[in-house]
């Protein structure tokens, strides 16, 4: 479990450039992390190739935080 | 050589202006993908005629405005070629008809093949070219979509679709660094224009200050430009090359 969101904190910290500390489950990509949306779209690219999973376009944009994209990603593994 | 090293996928690759397109592309340097709706032995012939001035080449047959087909198509490409830095949607298709006789079926086909596959195949490429923060996107789109023709309502809507569609995916896409252009050729001679009645070909010189219809290496030498770094600060234009017959 600890280990999917490792795995995502370390994606979000090299692809944003923020501080680890920041990166909560709580915290929300577009406000919190200073995400633009084309970032999220590169993100969620990141995380499929990562974890080998396919995002559909309707689940991708229920993704909010960063808590959303680890139980989807541990609901489909 | 300024596109040295560089994948071009440029669809409808096997004859007319994307054939031209694909060898001008490869003169400069780059690694094309010949894409193709049926024409298997014209567009092995194009990719035989890259291969012998030194470039990589293969065709591959995938009808543009089918999502499947062309995700594959992306994929394969980048497979082989490890990049895709270039695309070029060039496949093209004309019903002429005037708008009372038209039928549905001629509206949807060349919607389809002329419009709907932009957007298909720019959805497809920019997945990777956003890695890559890097790309280009070049969409033929024509003269008429501008000033309109008499008995190609479905071909004008799908060619001032594209011009749309072009400003749209420039502003999404700069910031990742890959810009998005169109080209509008006037009358360029290829099996598209070879149709027209001698008559309707000497109406049209009068038309064109050039005095002249275009050949397809007019239209290939400006998508070469586009396609290189020396137009990294154009993006979400429409290039006219069209001998001064729209201005
Ligand atoms: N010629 C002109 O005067 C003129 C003027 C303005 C704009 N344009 C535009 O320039 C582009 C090229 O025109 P052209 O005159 O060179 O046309 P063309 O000689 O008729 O060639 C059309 C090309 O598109 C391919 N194609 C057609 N449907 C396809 C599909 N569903 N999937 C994949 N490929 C498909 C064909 O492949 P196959 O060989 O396998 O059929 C062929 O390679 C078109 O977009 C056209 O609208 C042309």
């Amino acid at each position: 479990m600890s280990n999917v969101l490792e795995r995502v904190t370390k994606i979000i910290v090299d692809r944003l450039g923020v501080d680890e500390s920041k990166v909560t489950p709580e915290a929300t990509f577009k406000e919190d992390l200073g995400a633009d949306s084309l970032d999220v779209v590169e993100l969620v690219m990141e995380l499929e190739d990562e974890f080998g999973l396919q995002f559909s376009d309707e689940d991708s944009e229920k993704i909010v935080t960063v808590g959303d994209a680890v139980s989807y990603i541990e609901s489909k593994l | 050589m300024t596109l040295a090293g560089k994948t071009a996928l440029v669809t409808g690759a096997s004859r007319g202006i994307g054939k031209e397109i694909a060898l001008e592309l490869a003169r400069n340097g780059a690694n094309i993908v010949v894409n193709y709706a049926g024409n298997t032995q014209l567009a092995e012939q194009v990719a035989d005629e890259i291969r012998s001035i030194g470039r990589e080449s293969i065709a591959i047959q995938a009808d543009v405005a089918n999502s499947e087909a062309v995700e594959q198509m992306v994929k394969e490409t980048v497979n082989m070629f490890g990049t895709l830095d270039i695309l070029v949607n060039n496949a093209g298709i004309t019903r002429d008809q005037l708008l009372m006789r038209m039928k549905e079926s001629d509206w949807d086909d060349v919607l389809n093949t002329n419009l709907k596959s932009v957007f298909l195949t720019t959805k497809a490429v920019s997945r990777q070219m956003m890695k890559q923060r890097k790309g280009r996107i070049i969409n033929i789109s024509s003269i008429v979509g501008v000033s309109g023709n008499a008995g190609q309502a479905n071909y004008v809507a799908a060619k001032a679709g594209i011009i749309g569609l072009t400003k749209t995916a420039a502003k999404e896409l700069a910031p990742r660094n890959i810009t998005v252009n169109a080209v509008a050729p006037g009358f360029i001679t290829t099996d598209m224009t070879d149709k027209l009645p001698e008559d309707v070909k000497q109406e049209l010189y009068k038309q064109i200050p050039l005095a002249r219809l275009g050949e397809p290496k007019d239209i290939a030498y400006v998508v070469a430009f586009l396609a290189s770094e020396k137009s990294s600060y154009i993006t979400g234009q429409t290039i006219h090359v069209n001998g001064g017959m729209y201005m």
